[in-house]
């Protein structure tokens, strides 16, 4: 069985990951962001500035679409 | 590629889920798959059950062995599960309403029997799926769509009848509490016996607008500002407490688990004459 | 080796035959005349490595022995009436979910509370229709003590083949009678099990049918981490609201019956070849109509017995035969009137059928039989 494929949706900004199909506007991840590193636009999550993110991961913890989520960190290593 | 931990432990050609724009639910689902993840369950072994409702859907999601099952009957599913095969891990996961109204029989059985289920409740005080029915843990005077005036039962306290009932881990934690959540759904598996989470979620689609409670981010907001953790709360005065509920771990007290006394009895008795 | 012959209660060989079946968990709830069923069972399986429990209530009872059943191991609960009732919405979930586990009903005086002690047949229309929406029904009858024996190991055998809930409609008389019983060698007992899949995991479609329109069933723990549910699912056992899967699922799950009703009825005839009177009976009455054909035959009356084995699904071509040839059918039961309804549905074109209907919590005896027979000649 093939599984469903992602559909190109994702919008990868380094610091931060969105999928902006995912997303359905609620607004909690920008509500409870510390840094106000993201914006909600058009109903959908997006980035307001992303050198303000400091990728504590409070948006991916509350986010209730999984549609938000902190990106590689600068000194992880690869796989 | 969604994120590694619903890559790993979601459904993920069935996202996105079908709850409502800031519904609890998602976040409190995702706190358990850390937990597994933490602990280093193998999928194989994990079962989740659920009964009917909202919360219900969130096995759907999960890539373990899956159980869908009637409106308040999850636990005793599990049950017949964990007994045929004790090696099995099994989550349970249902509402307010599935577990204390319809299936509050099964509820206070298997917190007797201190069977090893790791059950967690998403209350979200009402019912969901079914349009907004108000259900045994809707507040005193709130209303429903069947409490058009106001609701005139007195809830109940989840945790409190857990305890009671015999479960040896209880606790609570809140979508806001989010980490909280992990810590105790973790705790919750290593014990080996029952034991139940109650995780306050926010339903602001019926639950909010039918009590005027606002949106997803106000629901959030007032679970913040209202959740004393129980070991600061010990420190408070009434009047402090007003209007406050506690949240944290509130029993840790194993017991002789179901399933092993069970085994006793195979071990002392096998092979004797049927 | 010489077979092990035992005075055995009904109740007692049902769980004699679960065990040779592979019964390996029994999850119940007391009640009269079934009790006797979840006592021994509490008692023997302990002894094979088996396990039992006693649940808060009867739909707690069905409910586990489902979950039991997705682990891989033969379950089974036994109820009464009420006991029947309150099981029906998880006896609908076994037919959708498509998981094997067997339910026996010791039937008595309903409706209600009724009479606890008394026999009555009065669940037999409950046993087809009984849980709500289109399902597939197979429910057996048996009619002595060893015949109990053999249909609960058939019981299991057809619940692993098809995939579903198999009833076992049993009666106080039936339940609580004892008789002599020659228990056959466990290599003379045929065991089917269920199919398992035997490709990769991410291959497994659980509810994907083969030619038998049965889909293989993976157990919970085994590596294919599905998903069941009561919603309507398509193959792969998730939800769906298309109009087409629903359509598809439903029938499917009844034809699971249809195409392999040559291999699932039974039935037993009795001096049927010159018959100008059929007996139409089953279960304990079954036993009466017996003694019935043998005073009448002795008054040279040519009366003969149908008895179905498989109520359901009904024997519904042997039974147009019979009734082709007869003067009448004469159908005592204990009920007002229940599996007569099929047989008038099916024969009445072509015969007589007089019914003769018991609720008051006796058995029939065979000279009622004789009596009603003698009245329709």
């Amino acid at each position: 069985m093939e599984k469903k494929s992602i559909k190109g949706s994702e919008v990868d900004h380094g610091k931060l990951i969105i999928n902006t199909e995912w997303c359905k506007g609620c607004g909690i991840c920008t509500a409870f962001c510390p840094t106000k590193a993201i914006e909600l636009k058009g109903e959908k999550v997006t980035v307001a500035d992303i050198e303000k993110c400091t990728q504590c991961g409070l948006c991916e913890l509350r986010c209730p679409d999984f549609a938000i989520y902190v990106g590689r960190k600068k000194n992880e290593q690869k796989g | 590629m969604p994120s590694q931990l619903v890559e790993k432990y979601f459904r993920a050609d069935h996202l996105p889920q079908i709850w409502c724009p800031g519904c609890g639910h998602g976040i409190i689902t995702r706190s358990i798959t850390v937990a597994i993840e933490q602990l280093g369950l193998d999928p194989d072994k994990v079962c989740v059950v659920s009964g009917i409702g909202c919360s219900s859907r969130a096995p759907g999601y999960l890539d373990f062995n899956t159980l869908h099952t009637t409106h308040g009957r999850a636990l005793a599913f599990a049950t017949g599960i964990k007994l045929a095969n004790p090696e099995l891990k099994v989550i349970v996961i249902m509402g307010d309403g599935d577990s204390t109204a319809i299936g509050g029989n099964h509820f206070i059985h298997a917190c007797r029997r201190n069977i090893d289920i790791t059950t967690i409740i998403f209350n979200n005080n009402i019912y969901g799926m079914t349009g907004g029915q108000y259900s045994p843990t809707t507040p005193k005077f709130d209303k429903g769509t069947t409490a058009p005036y106001g609701n005139i039962d007195k809830a109940f306290d989840i945790c409190d009848l857990a305890s009671a009932a015999g479960a040896t881990y209880v606790g609570r934690a809140t979508s806001y509490h989010a980490n909280m959540v992990t810590t105790l759904v973790k705790n919750g598996i290593m014990n080996e016996g029952f034991s139940l989470i109650e995780a306050i979620s926010g339903c602001p689609t019926y639950y909010g607008r039918k009590n005027k409670k606002g949106g997803p981010v106000e629901m959030m907001q007032w679970q913040k500002d209202h959740a004393v953790n129980i070991t600061a709360a010990a420190k408070m005065t009434p009047e402090q407490m007003e209007g406050k509920f506690l949240i944290g771990e509130f029993k840790n007290k194993p017991e002789p688990e179901y399933t092993k006394e069970y085994q006793r009895i195979i071990d002392s008795i096998k092979g004797s004459d049927v | 080796m010489s077979k092990k012959v035992k005075l055995m209660q009904g109740n007692e060989a049902c769980v004699e035959g679960a065990i040779a079946a592979g019964m390996t968990f029994y999850a119940g709830y007391p009640i009269t005349p079934s009790t006797e069923i979840a006592e021994i069972s509490a008692e023997k399986l302990p002894r094979i490595g088996g396990r039992f429990i006693q649940m808060e209530d009867e739909i707690a009872g069905i409910a586990a022995a489902i979950g039991g059943s997705l682990t891989g191991a033969k379950t089974m609960t036994a109820t009464s009436g009420p006991g029947f009732s309150l099981k029906q919405e998880n006896i609908g979930y076994a037919a959708i979910a498509e998981i094997p586990v067997v339910i026996v009903d010791v039937q008595r005086g309903g409706p209600s509370t009724g009479q606890p002690t008394s026999p009555a047949q009065g669940d037999m229309m409950q046993a087809k229709w009984g849980t709500h929406g289109d399902h597939p029904v197979i429910a057996l009858c048996p009619s002595s003590v060893k015949e109990t024996y053999d249909l609960t190991i058939r019981a299991f055998n057809l619940a692993e083949k098809y995939r579903m809930p198999v009833l076992l409609m049993m009666d106080e008389v039936i339940g609580h009678m004892r008789e002599k019983i020659e228990l056959p060698e466990a290599s003379e007992i045929e065991i089917i099990n269920r199919k398992r899949p035997t490709c990769p995991a991410d291959e497994y479609l659980p509810f994907k049918p083969e030619a038998d329109l049965v889909p293989p069933m993976a157990d919970f723990g085994a590596g294919y981490r599905y998903h069941v549910t009561g919603l309507i699912h398509d193959e792969t056992g998730f939800p769906s609201n298309s109009t087409d899967v629903a359509d598809k699922l439903i029938r499917r799950l009844v034809d699971k019956i249809e195409i392999n009703k040559k291999d699932i009825i039974t039935w037993e005839e009795e001096n049927t070849e010159d018959a100008d009177i059929i007996i139409f009976a089953y279960g304990c009455v079954a036993r009466a109509a017996k003694t019935a054909i043998k005073i009448l035959r002795e008054k040279g009356v040519k009366v003969g017995l149908f008895r179905p084995i498989t109520v359901w699904p009904f024997p519904e071509e042997r039974m147009i035969e019979l009734a082709k040839s007869a003067k009448a059918i004469v159908a005592p039961e204990m009920n007002l009137g229940q599996m007569v309804l099929e047989v008038e549905r099916l024969c009445s074109k072509y015969t007589k059928i007089e019914k003769l209907n018991k609720v008051n919590g006796e058995i029939i005896y065979p000279e009622e039989i004789v009596a009603k027979i003698e009245e329709v000649l």
